[in-house]
């Protein structure tokens, strides 16, 4: 049994660094039916496994960016360039998104597609829910759960198959403050852990410090500002040093207003 | 019409809950609990069985409750009951499915399919507005007063609650929901099977049991009118013979089965929606 524990670290270390996407954006516009451009000529290297934080005011165009990493909005201009499988792309949303009508479970199981076969979709799903804390939830109908709780079941469902790319579309917005934090320490266990690479749309500041490698500020459709946050993990909150970082970034997004 | 119906029967079932909730779990008031619904059935007849026994009501006009349960057994022993009962039964039933099956058809299409809306809706939307018993004398010149005009009739009438409760089942589906199906990969089919339709149930089950209450009335005012077997026809009978008693027997009849068919949507609602609160057994 030690052997097999043994391997599956092992494995699971050598398949680190190519466990996630590269993502390349060249001269990236999107405008539409034929509006001023919500991103206009966007530039973005992003290298495999990299934890970015997106962060702007609202109606930025950082949501539209990221539906465009992900595919799900086509660009007018520009290309992008995804190295890698292009199927495991997978979105976490503002709201848990869950079927009510399906049990914990069966909700997690829908991040796989119909092609795993069933016992195998199900020892998945409860192997992600373990991860997440929720073992004992398995069966539970999505209404008996707390808001935090639908939130790592959704969480739990965007990790089901591993994909190489997470995005988070501000899946914390809707949380209290002390659940959001222990979500923050979750997601970010879990990416040190599979190595994909996390993009995080976010209207919180402190979170993005608190999470990211490194943190793009977008201002009307292109990148304003761009830094790595080179503070090692763990990440001790109220650390002088992010909180410097925070007042910063605060600043510029403030400041771009008077 | 079906649609106020939506609107009225939802907060029934919030009231339902509410009401249940402060009951104690105390075993003792836990039959009490159960028995109380029919407390007021049971103090009507009994009142009324003495009220005929008294002769403060003339048993001409209004026969005690002993004497319906006697016609009943009278006609139960001569299987006349039976007969009239499973005709006007299968009558229901198949005008329900006949009626039903193209409601659900039409509304499961008009929601899916903007097109299929645009060609039918209105269409249907008018003929919604006729009420479908004006219609006896129409149907009964087509198909005289064989089954054909029976059946012709409750399909009609609960065509369109179910129709309009499917199309806005189907229309009242979280977008964030089906957005989430086709970014986690569900094809058209798997869509429709694990996010439209089970959204939707709900709402078609507030169909059904609206259908279920114009399906009854339909048959009787169509078998009182015009029939030569059925519980209405039963009831125009005894009429003729000033068999009082039977007349009310056949009424009561109707409603017993009309809450069997709510007893039985009800009970599948609590399988199918288990998942919803609303719908939890309290």
């Amino acid at each position: 049994m030690s052997a097999a524990t043994a391997l599956r670290v092992e494995d699971r270390s050598t398949s680190r660094p190519d466990a996630g996407l590269a993502i390349s954006l060249r001269g990236l516009s999107k405008s539409f039916d034929g509006g001023a451009p919500v991103i206009r000529g966007l530039d973005l290297n992003v290298p495999a496994g990299q934890f970015v934080a997106v962060v702007g005011r609202s109606g930025c165009g950082k949501s539209t960016l990221l539906r465009l990493i992900l595919g799900l909005e086509a660009p007018s201009a520009g290309r992008i360039t995804i190295s890698g499988d292009r199927s495991s792309k997978r979105i976490m949303f503002q709201e848990p998104r869950l079927l009510p009508w399906a049990r914990v479970a069966d909700n997690v199981a829908v991040g796989l597609g119909r092609e795993t076969p069933r016992a195998e979709r199900r020892a998945r799903a409860l192997g992600v829910l373990d991860e997440v804390g929720l073992a004992e939830k398995a069966g539970n109908w999505p209404a008996t759960l707390s808001g935090g709780q639908r939130q790592r079941v959704a969480l739990a469902r965007a990790l089901v198959s591993r994909p190489a790319l997470l995005a988070l579309d501000e899946p914390l917005g809707a949380l209290d403050a002390l659940t959001r934090i222990e979500m923050q320490e979750m997601i970010e266990r879990i990416w040190q852990d599979q190595g994909f690479t996390a993009i995080l749309v976010t209207h919180d500041v402190g979170e993005a410090v608190a999470m990211a490698d490194r943190i793009l500020v977008v201002e009307e459709g292109t990148i304003a500002l761009d830094v790595d946050v080179d503070v090692p993990r763990p990440r001790r909150r109220g650390d002088p040093a992010l909180a410097e970082l925070e007042g910063r970034i605060l600043e510029r997004l403030l400041g771009h207003r008077a | 019409m079906a649609d106020s119906a939506a609107i009225r029967s939802l907060p029934g079932r919030t009231h339902r809950a509410e009401a249940a909730a402060p009951l104690q779990p105390n075993p003792l008031r836990l039959p009490t609990a159960k028995l109380l619904p029919w407390l007021l059935p049971t103090l009507v007849i009994v009142g009324w069985q003495a009220a005929a026994s008294l002769g403060l009501v003339s048993t001409r006009f209004m026969p005690a409750p002993l004497d319906v349960a006697a016609a009943g057994w009278r006609l139960a022993q001569t299987g006349e009951l039976w007969e009239n009962l499973w005709v006007s039964f299968a009558r229901a039933a198949c005008g329900f499915l006949i009626g039903g099956g193209i409601g659900l058809s039409f509304g499961l299409a008009n929601g899916l399919s903007n097109l299929s809306e645009k060609l039918t809706d209105t269409t249907l939307q008018m003929v919604r507005n006729v009420p479908h018993l004006s219609l006896i004398p129409l149907v009964i010149l087509w198909f005289g007063i064989d089954e054909g005009a029976k059946l012709f009739l409750v399909a009609l009438g609960v065509f369109f609650p179910i129709y309009a409760n499917t199309l806005h089942g189907i229309r009242s589906v979280d977008p964030q929901l089906i957005e989430m199906g086709r970014v986690y990969g569900m094809n058209r089919r798997e869509l429709f099977w694990r996010v439209v339709l089970p959204g939707a149930l709900p709402s078609i089950f507030v169909g059904i049991r609206y259908a279920l209450g114009i399906m009854w009335l339909t048959l009787i005012v169509a078998e009182t009118i015009s029939a030569n077997s059925g519980l209405g026809y039963m009831a125009m009978q005894a009429r003729e013979f000033m068999l009082v008693d039977v007349v009310v027997l056949a009424i009561l009849i109707y409603a017993a089965l009309g809450k069997l068919a709510d007893s039985l949507t009800r009970a599948l609602e609590r399988t199918c929606l288990a998942w919803n609160p609303a719908y939890r057994n309290a």
